[in-house]
C-alpha cells in the first residue's frame, strides 16, 4: 500500500506548541506495520471547538505547572496541507477510494443527484455516474441487504444511512447477514461494506432523529465500529474502513460536520483499531469519542487552569476497544473517567467500564466513573436537550471528585 | 423385446455378463450419453402475468432426463437420511427438509450455468447438492463436523458454495431477498451476462423487504429472478390463511410473473430458461413454483396438524416429481424398471457411504471458535493489557 499509515503518535496526537514535527509514540513493536511515516502537520490538534481555532499549549510535566490555557494562534502558513471541513474530508476520502478501486460504490438515500443530505457525497454522482453512486428509494432494510449481497461477490459498497437512527430498520441485515456471514460460511464470503451515517444528539432534532446506535450494534459479532471526530481522522477512518475486508460501521456526528482543520496533502489512512491520544497528562485518564471529545477539551481547559493535568484519549475504535492505549494510560494515571454520548444503560461506556475493571483493576485508585447521556428520549426543548447530554461543567466536577 | 431394452450403457448400470454385445448398434441406446433432443410437453400450462408465457414444449434429451432422475433420487435419499440422522440425534437444532420439492432444484440447474447465482432460504440442502455440493460435505455440515461446507460452523441453515455461486443458506425468513437483489446488482455492475435466482417461500412472500427489493430491482433493471417456492404452507399456516392474494406471481404488480408447476422438472427448466432470457433483457421477473413438501416445516413439526395425511399421500401419488420422471423414462423407452431400480440402489449406497464417512469425520478444533470472525487486515493485531495476552486477533 502506498498510503502512509499513521500510528497513534503522529499528526493528531499532541502538538507541542513550539514544534511542527510530530514525534511518533513507541508503538513500533506492533508486528506487520513496517511502513510508518511521520508527517509534519501544523495545526492538527484535538481542541478544535466550533468556530474557533484555538490550540492548547501542552507540556509533559510531573508537577502542576499552570499551563497557558489561553488560546494561541499557531502559525499555519509555513506548513503544507489544506484546510477543509469535516464533511469535505469525508468526501475527499471517499472520492480517493472510489478513484483507486472501481469496486467501491455508494448507496443511500439522496446520495447521488442531491449530493447527500450532509453533502458528504456531493459531486460524486457527476464524476462516477449513476451506477456507482446510487440513489435508493427509502427502504433501509432492502438497500442495506443489497449492499451486503453485492459485497458477497466482491463489490465494496459504502452504505449511507441518512441518519443512523434509520438503520434500525436494517438491523436484521446488519446483525445477521453483515456481521455473521463470514463466520457461518466458514470464511468463504467476506463482507467489505462500510455502513456510515450521522447520529448523535443534534440541535433539537427530536427523539427519533437523535439516536446513538453504537450501543445497539456493539454486541454484533463480526463487525468493527469506529467513530470519527476530526476532519483528519474522518478522512483517515473512511479510507481505512473502505479498504478493510471486514464490515465497518463508521459513526459520524451531526454537529461535527462543519469542523475545520488542516489535513495533509499526501495520502494517509488511520488505523481502525487504534485510539487517539488527544492530550497527554498525568492525573486522570478521560476516555471519550465523537462529539464529547470537544466537551472534554473544553472542560480540560478549565481543569488545566485549576491545576489538573488530564490525559484525554479519543477512543475512536468502539469495537474492538484499543485496550493497549487505554491500559497504558490507566497504568500511568490510575484514574479513569469515561465521557460519552451513549445512554447510560448498555452503552459504550458501560462496556468500556467493564473491560477496564476486568483488565486493569489492580491499577485503579478509584472506581471508573462514566458520564453518559440520560436514559430518556431526547426532548425537543433546547434547555432539556442540553441536560440529556454531558456538559463540560459536569466533566469538571467529575474530575475534581475523582482526583481528590 | 426385453433383450432390446438391454443395451450398452455405462459399466455401473449393467451386469457385464448380460452385455449384449451381439446387438446391432442401431438398437443400442447409449442413454447416459445420449443427447439427441427430445421434445416433451408439460402437463400443466404456464400462467403468466404481464408477459407472454413460454411454450409448453420443452427441449430436452434422454441423458438429461436420466440425470434428473438420478439427481432427484439422490436428493430424496439425502433428505430421508437426514430425517433418520435427526431422529437419532446426530443432527441437532433445526433441520428443514426439501423432499417433494426436488424438481425445482434440478430443473433450475438444467437451465442455468454455475456462474449464475442462486440464493435461497434455510431449506437449502438440495439446492446445495444441485450446485455441485458433495454429499459428504452436506452431511458433515449437518452433523457439525470440520469437513462440512461451512466448516461445521453454519449448520443446516447455512450451506454455502462460493465457487459455484451458491450464496446460501439463510435463517431469517425473507432476509435473503435483498441479498439476492444485491447479487444481481453486482452482476449488473460487473457487466457480466449472468442472473441471480433468489428463492423464497410462500411465507416470505408477505415480507416487506420483498417488495422493497422488487421495487429497486425493477427500477434499476437488475437481472434478478425472484422464485417463490409455493409449497402452500408457511410453517403451519396455509396460504389461504396468510395471504389475501395467493397468486404470488402476480404480486410483483408491475413486475412480470409466471406460474409454473413446480413438481415437473421440465416445466421448471423451461420457466427458468425463459426467466433468464427475460431478466437479461428486461429486468426482474417473478416465478411462482407450485410445489409441495412431504415433511413438516422442519423436523420439529410433524406436518400433520395443519394438513391431512390423505392430502400428503395424495400428492405423493399423483404429483411426485421422481415418479413423474420415472414414468417419462419408461414411456419413452429410455430406461427399464430394473435399471431405474438399480440406479436408486446405487444412489442409496452413495448416500449411505457419505453418511458413514461424515460420521467418522472429526469435529472442529476448539480454536475454530474464533476463526473467521474477522479477515486478516493490514497485518494489525490489537493486543490487550501489557501486550502479554492477545485479546483480539484480527485474523
Amino acid at each position: 500500500m502506498s498510503a502512509i499509515i499513521h500510528g497513534a503518535g503522529a499528526a493528531t496526537a499532541l502538538t507541542t506548541f513550539h514544534s511542527k514535527k510530530l514525534v511518533a509514540r513507541s508503538r513500533t513493536n506492533l508486528p506487520g506495520r513496517s511502513k510508518r511515516c511521520i508527517v509534519a502537520s501544523g495545526s492538527d490538534d484535538g481542541s478544535k471547538s466550533f468556530g474557533s481555532s484555538s490550540s492548547l499549549s501542552l507540556r509533559h510535566s510531573h508537577k502542576l505547572i499552570p499551563n497557558n490555557a489561553v488560546a494561541t494562534k499557531v502559525d499555519t502558513s509555513a506548513t503544507t496541507g489544506h484546510e477543509l471541513l469535516l464533511f469535505e474530508a469525508l468526501q475527499e476520502g471517499l472520492e480517493e477510494e472510489m478513484d483507486r478501486d472501481p469496486h467501491v460504490c455508494v448507496m443511500g438515500e439522496d446520495v447521488g443527484h442531491y449530493g447527500g443530505s450532509y453533502k458528504v457525497t456531493k459531486g460524486l454522482a457527476d464524476k462516477f455516474g449513476d451506477l456507482r453512486v446510487l440513489d435508493t428509494p427509502i427502504c433501509e432494510n432492502a438497500f442495506t441487504g443489497m449492499g451486503i449481497g453485492a459485497a458477497m461477490t466482491g463489490l465494496r459498497p459504502v452504505i449511507e444511512g441518512m441518519n443512523m437512527g434509520f438503520l434500525l430498520l436494517a438491523f436484521n441485515q446488519i446483525s445477521n447477514n453483515c456481521g455473521m456471514l463470514h463466520y457461518t460460511s466458514g470464511g468463504q464470503f467476506t463482507i467489505p461494506v462500510v455502513i456510515r451515517g450521522p447520529g448523535g444528539v443534534g440541535r433539537q432534532l427530536g427523539a427519533e432523529h437523535s439516536q446513538r446506535l453504537e450501543s445497539y450494534f456493539q454486541s454484533i459479532p463480526g463487525i468493527q465500529m469506529v467513530a470519527c471526530s476530526t476532519p483528519y481522522n474522518a478522512k483517515g477512518l473512511m479510507k481505512a474502513a473502505i479498504r478493510s475486508e471486514n464490515p465497518v460501521i463508521l459513526f459520524e456526528h451531526v454537529l461535527l460536520y462543519n469542523l475545520k482543520e488542516k489535513i495533509p496533502d499526501e495520502e494517509y489512512i488511520c488505523n481502525l483499531e487504534e485510539a487517539e491520544m488527544v492530550r497527554p497528562g498525568e492525573h486522570i485518564t478521560i476516555l471519550t469519542y465523537s462529539r464529547m471529545r470537544y466537551h472534554v477539551m473544553q472542560a480540560a481547559k478549565i481543569l488545566v487552569n485549576k491545576g489538573y493535568d488530564p490525559e484525554v484519549i479519543d477512543i475512536r475504535s468502539l469495537k474492538p476497544f484499543d485496550l493497549y492505549t487505554i491500559g497504558n494510560s490507566v497504568k500511568k494515571t490510575h484514574r479513569v473517567l469515561i465521557v460519552e454520548e451513549c445512554m447510560r444503560t448498555g452503552g459504550i461506556g458501560a462496556s468500556l467500564t467493564a473491560a477496564i475493571n476486568e483488565n486493569f483493576h489492580d491499577y485503579l485508585d478509584a472506581p471508573v466513573m462514566c458520564l453518559s447521556s440520560q436514559d430518556v428520549p431526547t426532548p425537543y426543548a433546547g434547555t432539556l436537550e442540553e441536560w440529556t447530554v454531558v456538559q463540560p461543567a459536569q466533566i469538571v466536577t467529575a474530575v475534581e471528585q475523582l482526583c481528590q | 423385446m426385453a433383450l432390446s431394452r438391454l443395451s450398452l450403457r455405462s459399466n455401473r448400470l449393467l451386469n457385464p455378463s448380460t452385455t449384449t454385445a451381439a446387438l446391432p448398434s442401431s438398437l443400442r441406446r447409449h442413454v447416459s450419453t445420449d443427447t439427441t433432443p427430445i421434445t416433451i410437453e408439460t402437463a400443466v400450462p404456464f400462467e403468466s402475468h404481464l408477459c407472454d408465457a413460454p411454450s409448453r414444449s420443452v427441449e430436452t434429451s434422454s441423458s438429461e432426463i436420466l440425470s434428473f432422475f438420478r439427481d432427484m433420487a439422490r436428493m430424496r435419499r439425502m433428505e430421508i437420511a437426514a430425517d433418520s440422522l435427526y431422529k437419532s440425534k446426530l443432527i441437532r437444532g433445526f433441520c428443514h427438509l426439501y423432499d417433494g420439492q426436488e424438481a425445482l432444484a434440478v430443473g433450475m440447474e438444467a437451465a442455468i450455468t454455475r456462474k449464475d447465482a442462486i440464493i435461497t432460504s434455510y431449506r437449502d440442502h438440495c439446492t446445495f447438492l444441485g450446485r455441485g455440493g458433495e454429499l459428504v460435505d452436506a452431511f458433515s455440515e449437518l452433523m457439525g463436523r470440520k469437513r462440512g461446507c461451512s466448516n461445521g460452523k453454519g449448520g443446516s441453515m447455512h450451506f454455502y458454495k462460493k465457487d459455484a455461486c451458491f450464496y446460501g443458506g439463510h435463517g431469517i425468513v425473507g432476509a435473503q431477498i435483498p441479498l439476492g437483489c444485491g447479487l444481481a446488482f453486482a452482476q449488473k455492475y460487473s457487466k457480466e451476462e449472468f442472473v441471480t435466482f433468489t428463492l423464497y417461500g410462500d411465507g416470505a412472500a408477505n415480507q416487506g423487504q420483498l417488495f422493497e427489493a422488487l421495487n429497486i430491482a425493477a427500477l434499476w433493471d437488475l437481472p434478478a429472478i425472484l422464485v417463490c417456492e409455493n409449497n402452500h404452507y408457511g410453517m403451519g399456516t396455509a396460504t389461504w390463511r396468510s395471504a389475501k392474494s395467493p397468486a404470488y406471481f402476480k404480486r410483483g404488480d408491475y413486475v412480470p410473473g409466471l406460474k409454473v408447476d413446480g413438481m415437473d422438472a421440465l416445466a421448471v427448466k423451461q420457466a427458468c430458461k425463459f426467466a433468464k432470457e427475460h431478466a437479461l433483457k428486461n429486468g426482474p421477473i417473478v416465478l411462482e413454483m407450485d410445489t409441495y413438501r412431504y415433511h413438516g416445516h422442519s423436523m420439529s413439526d410433524p406436518g400433520s396438524t395443519y394438513r391431512t395425511r390423505d392430502e400428503v399421500s395424495g400428492v405423493r401419488q399423483v404429483r411426485d416429481p421422481i415418479e413423474r420422471v420415472r414414468k417419462l423414462l419408461l414411456s419413452h423407452d429410455i430406461a427399464t424398471e430394473k435399471e431405474l431400480k438399480d440406479m436408486e440402489k446405487e444412489v442409496r449406497k452413495e448416500v449411505d457411504d457419505a453418511v458413514a464417512q461424515a460420521k467418522e469425520s472429526p469435529v472442529p478444533e476448539p480454536s475454530e471458535l474464533f476463526t473467521n470472525m474477522y479477515v486478516k487486515d493490514c497485518g494489525v493485531e490489537s493486543f490487550g493489557a501489557d501486550r502479554k495476552e492477545l485479546k483480539v486477533t484480527l485474523a
